[in-house]
């Protein structure tokens, strides 16, 4: 599929003297407005009012967009690695932005239909390729950093979410005066509709922005004092490349499939239950220690900590290795989860720091797959490979919620349950960790016969990407 | 910061410091935003 020449890949290489500084704003532009998916929840109760529907039906909405991510990063992951950043950032935009319209569309006419098919599925699909696109690019850009880069890029997604939600409150206030964000609160759909059209205007531009200032490295580009042969010397870490195609016939690429199915499924369980876990974990008799605001608080404080961690972890893996940083995001992880089970319910602060942890972990295991998945298959086509490894995140955004939903409905009514009751479900998530921690164990570096041939370079590789050999 | 290699055919470019100042800010100013939100609603755990 042919993109417009100013979308053109090679329209968007960098000249020398460019500032490769300039790439990591471009990545933010992108990954703090598709970030907003985590801040669904602010209008949530709005919506079950509005269209008189249960909360999961409007639950669904989100579910959708998370599946069509998946979907979506692994059918286009290609074509974005072939047409570049530009055109995959624009299109992203056209997406996302269309989602919105389409969403407030069916608020403002009371469709929930279209609202599963505006940000359900367009925005699903804006989401996908938006999420690939400039972690691949920064890649590129920082092949003395990876770690750094893609978490410079995953923090963003992270950030988009602490945006999203002062920041629609603040909107559906402005539409909707007798809301004012408190609990108990609820604002019109219209406040709604308008939110949307609203984030359609402001993701527009600042997508927009991030589209028209990335750009690729030319193929002989590197950083100054930058030798690949240093590379080669850490162990994993190739110089040689893998296609897409190639990638997913490998046992690295499902070994580390499983690695981030289970480090994604065990974050989930505590992020799906922050609120209600903590004031159940201090509950006496039928009412809890810890208040319906410190419980806000506790789900505030965890969001930064999954934003930080996705920084700080990826960073570190530069200097420890890919494979040592997710035995400690597994490992270490697994403790504090037996430690949160076991003595979680003995003081607050225990509570707070084991959870805060685990989520840092949540969050860097997935800033720090991309560099992981480039030291295993090199640069060619992480992009495709990334976006067929989401699939991962996509499957364990099912599979987190309906274990934890599914112990915790054998164990008693919602607002009675108590320390005790979480046991099973955290033990169970104890259980995936250990699995993904054997799983990173088993990786080893891939077999040559999956290597590109030699004579690829990045022009021909877009020409034909599926001219490897299968082999 | 960085060099390519290069030949002679290809124009040299210059990224103005502003340019990126500029862009850092963009992105800056509503993540610094965001955390200020998320930091005073964390405090109430804190607080309550």
């Amino acid at each position: 599929m042919a993109v417009p020449s100013f979308l053109a890949r090679e329209r968007t290489i960098a000249r020398p003297g460019f500032n490769r500084w300039l790439i990591p704003p471009a990545a933010l532009a992108v990954h703090l407005s598709i970030g907003q998916a985590y801040a669904t929840s602010v209008y949530k109760n709005a919506l079950v009012e509005h269209f008189d529907a249960s909360l999961t039906e409007i639950g669904i909405i989100f579910s959708i967009a998370i599946v069509m991510l998946g979907i979506s990063a692994a059918l286009f992951g290609t074509w974005v690695d072939r047409n570049g950043p530009r055109a995959a950032m624009f299109t992203s935009a056209v997406f996302w932005v269309s989602g919105f319209l389409v969403g407030g569309l069916g608020i403002e006419t009371g469709q929930l239909w279209l609202l599963y098919l505006g940000y359900g599925v367009l925005g699903g699909i804006g989401l996908g390729i938006g999420y690939i696109s400039p972690v691949s690019t920064l890649i590129k850009w920082f092949p003395d950093r990876p770690g750094l880069a893609t978490g410079m890029a995953i923090m963003g997604f992270g950030g988009g979410a602490l945006i999203a939600s002062p920041l629609s409150r603040q909107l559906m206030n402005f539409y909707d005066p007798a809301y004012d964000g408190t609990a108990g609160t609820v604002p019109s759909g219209e406040a709604v509709a308008a939110l949307f059209f609203t984030l359609a205007v402001i993701y527009l531009v600042f997508m927009m922005f991030g589209a028209f200032i990335v750009r690729v490295p030319a193929s002989d580009w590197r950083p100054a004092g930058f030798d690949p042969s240093s590379v080669k010397k850490k162990s994993l870490v190739t110089s040689e490349n893998v296609s897409a195609n190639n990638a997913i016939k490998t046992p690295q690429f499902w070994l580390l499939w499983t690695v981030l199915f289970c480090n994604v499924t065990a974050g989930i369980g505590i992020l799906e239950q922050a609120a209600p876990m903590i004031q159940d974990f201090f509950r006496d008799g039928e009412l809890s220690t810890v208040a319906a605001a410190s419980a806000a608080g506790f789900v505030g404080l965890l969001s930064l900590f999954n934003m930080a961690g996705r920084f700080v972890w990826s960073s570190t893996s530069d200097f420890i290795g890919r494979k040592p940083i997710y035995m400690v995001y597994l490992g270490i992880g697994a403790v504090f989860y037996v430690l949160l089970a076991t003595v979680g319910s003995t003081a607050t602060w225990l509570f707070v720091l084991c959870a805060a942890v685990i989520i840092s972990f949540y969050g860097g295991g997935f800033a720090t797959v991309p560099a992981y998945l480039r030291d295993l298959f090199g640069t060619y086509q992480v992009g495709a490979i990334h976006g067929r490894l989401l699939t991962a995140w996509a499957a364990a955004g099912v599979a987190g919620p309906l274990i934890v939903n599914g112990v915790l409905d054998t164990q008693g009514t919602p607002g009675q349950l108590v320390a005790a009751n979480y046991r099973p479900a955290l033990f169970i998530m104890v259980g995936l960790l250990a699995v993904g921690f054997v799983a990173n164990l088993l990786i080893k570096p891939v077999a040559e016969k999956y290597w590109e041939q030699k004579a690829t370079t990045p022009a021909t590789a877009r020409a034909n990407p599926e001219r490897s050999a299968v082999r | 910061m960085s060099h390519t290699v290069t030949d002679d055919r290809q124009q040299q470019t210059h990224t103005p410091v502003a340019l990126i100042g500029l862009a850092w800010t963009l992105v800056g100013v509503p993540l610094a935003y965001g955390l200020y939100n998320t930091v005073k609603a964390a405090s109430a755990l804190f607080s309550g």
